[in-house]
């Protein structure tokens, strides 16, 4: 288990230091899941709600097999429900395909042109001892050429690890953005056992799939926050009876309380180096936001004012904090440079809050209240436009995917709550229930090194 | 919620026994002095006091039509006691006025009881954020806090803690659940 995941491109074989480095963690990470035996979960359900016209057709063609593979979701399978997901992307059902080709060869470009395709993605996969092999091309349909060829390679237990890469490639090849589907999601759920009720932290792949349970408490847990290099997560529990932020070391398990101050203890946001940590107290009387040095707890006072100040993030540059405060008398968003005069930025309504910025410093995504109730929506930093980006009436904690192409939140759907990934510009929409209970608090990892 | 129960248990103890004790020894009530005839019992001691009037269930005829009164208005603060939750309009931390007769007598309580303690719980509905909820649940627990003060109770005798929209009081979305979520709960501990 020294490696997760290798890859060679055989177009142009090259070895990529940076992708070996992330398949090393994707293993420790899975030794850790196997050492700990934390029990497995009710897992999310992708259900899609919403298509979107604009979405370039791909077909993918379910891998030629070799060896015994595991039984369950086909690699296919992954890749398909991944693209889809991305909403970017409408794939065709296999029984609709004419023919299932696996190599060059094999693929009639005037078969899927008929079939209104753009692209094809075929392969195989092969198992060979206790790891797994796979080989894949896309084919460009209308120029007729192939815009990927390559292999990858996983342990055994890992095809879900080795598919989400190979969307992650696909994604690139078509978009030349990253693809964000090697990502893991950090989510709460609440759930009724008898007259008690279950909080547990939960982080999963970004699908919702191998979700495991991180902490499990009878009091509230909230507000998960991921440093930017993926290894940590910071949050709010109560177990103690009282709120306190917690930073938890997800490779060993480790723990450590790192403010338990009289009052709030709430809303903590790493900073883009993981060295400190923007945070809400209210020890001096009423919330403020304040900068806490990991290394020594020294804290910085950033905001001085009676009125609530909560929910602060670090611009993407992290030169910037972004922020709510209801000194205008509701909760609106507001941006400061340092200890310096914070400037207000929402104007479009009498409720929003909790910013969230992408990772190139476009877009500031919030909650926002209209007389239908409470969206998602969207300031352009330099345009100042503001765009409302769902139609649901509950919706909440929006937090964006690394690479600013799709947005997950939390919304109400019968009764329970659930998320739902969106297209960053509000195109489409795929919910995520927990099969029990309720599932909030939605934090998108960032991107595998 | 086991800890209400118990405590409504406790200070109805206490007023029977402020009754009774008002019979054996005679002294008039007046509402001004309210304070001081707790310290009166508390001096007497409260077992005394409970062989005294429990079984007897204080008949009326035993009164004076002054001690009557004060009775009466001693029941009347405790009539008012029995009402521990307070509610807020959205996105607000005002005390609304049914709720300052009722904190007045809590804070009277209080102030006549310095032994006692009491957990001021803030809660906020499930609209909005849910970091912000937590900051509003605590400014209404602060609200509830600082009007106790005013009228009496010690701040040594008061912790707050927020759950924003963490732990609701009634499940649902409809406009008559969230106003039930909205709220203070004052819990003697």
């Amino acid at each position: 288990m020294t490696q997760a995941l290798n890859m060679t491109s055989l177009t142009t074989p090259t070895t990529l230091k940076a992708l070996s480095k992330a398949a090393v963690r994707a293993g420790m990470a899975l030794f850790f899941l196997l050492a700990t035996s934390l029990p497995l979960r009710a897992e999310l359900l992708i259900r899609i709600t919403e298509g979107v016209d604009s979405a370039l057709p791909i077909a993918v063609v379910p891998f030629a097999e070799s060896g015994a593979i595991p039984p369950g979701d086909t690699l296919a399978d992954i890749v398909q429900s991944d693209l889809t997901m991305s909403s970017e992307f409408r794939t065709l059902p296999a029984e609709k395909m004419l023919s299932l080709p696996s190599q060059r060869s094999e693929v009639h470009f005037r078969d899927w042109r008929l079939l209104g395709q753009r692209y094809v993605l075929v392969g195989q996969l092969t198992r060979q001892g206790d790891r797994l092999e796979a080989r894949y091309e896309l084919f460009d349909v209308n120029r007729e050429e192939r815009i990927l060829g390559e292999s990858a390679g996983a342990p055994l237990g890992n095809l879900r690890t080795l598919a989400h890469y190979v969307s992650d490639r696909v994604y690139e090849a078509i978009t030349g953005e990253r693809g964000a589907f090697s990502t893991q999601l950090a989510y709460i759920t609440r759930e009724n056992v008898g007259d008690k009720v279950r909080y547990r932290l939960q982080v999963s792949d970004i699908d919702g799939k191998r979700s495991r349970v991180r902490l499990e408490s009878a009091e509230p847990i909230l507000s998960p926050a991921w440093s930017r290099d993926g290894s940590r997560l910071a949050y709010v529990s109560f177990e103690t009876g009282k709120p306190a932020i917690y930073v938890h070391e997800l490779a060993s398990g480790k723990r450590t309380k790192i403010a338990d101050f009289r009052g709030l203890n709430s809303a903590p946001a790493w900073s883009p180096d993981g060295k400190s940590l923007l945070m809400t107290l209210s020890k001096d009387g009423n919330a403020d936001i304040y900068r806490m040095d990991l290394a020594s707890r020294d804290l910085t006072k950033l905001t001085d004012h009676w009125a609530i100040e909560t929910e602060a993030t670090y611009s993407a540059g992290g030169d910037e904090i972004f922020f709510t405060s209801d000194r205008s008398g509701g909760p609106q968003i507001y941006r400061q440079k340092g200890k310096g005069e914070p400037r207000r930025m929402t104007f479009g309504s009498r409720y929003n809050a909790r910013p969230r910025p992408d990772h190139k410093g476009e877009f500031v995504y919030y909650v926002h209240q209209r007389s239908s109730g409470f969206h998602i929506a969207r300031t352009n930093l330099k345009s100042g436009e503001e765009t409302v980006l769902t139609r649901t009436e509950s919706d909440e904690s929006p937090s964006v995917s690394p690479n600013g192409r799709m947005l997950i939140y939390a919304t109400r759907q019968g009764g329970a709550s659930v998320l739902t990934v969106i297209s960053a510009d509000g195109g489409a929409a795929y919910s995520l229930p927990a099969t029990e209970g309720d599932v909030r608090e939605p934090a998108w990892g960032p991107l595998p090194r | 919620m086991k800890f209400s129960v118990q405590s409504k248990a406790i200070a109805m103890l206490f007023s029977v026994g402020l009754i009774a004790g008002c019979s054996s020894t005679g002294d008039p009530m007046e509402d001004a002095d309210f304070g001081s005839d707790v310290s009166a019992v508390d001096q007497q001691g409260g077992s005394t006091v409970y062989s005294d009037g429990t079984r007897d269930g204080v008949s009326s005829a035993q009164l004076s039509d002054e001690e009557r009164m004060a009775a009466q208005q001693q029941s009347q603060q405790m009539a008012l006691r029995d009402v521990t939750v307070f509610y807020f309009d959205f996105d607000t931390a005002e005390i609304s006025a049914e709720s300052r007769d009722v904190l007045v007598a809590h804070a009277r309580y209080l102030s006549a009881n310095p032994s006692m303690n009491a957990r001021l719980e803030g809660h906020a509905d499930d609209r909005g954020t849910s970091e912000y909820n937590l900051a509003l649940g605590e400014r209404r627990a602060n609200a509830v806090q600082r009007f106790l003060i005013v009228n009496g109770a010690s701040r040594g005798q008061l912790e707050t803690i927020s759950y924003g929209e963490e732990k609701p009081a009634v499940q649902g979305m409809s406009d008559s659940a969230r106003s039930q979520n909205r709220r203070v709960e004052l819990i003697f501990r």
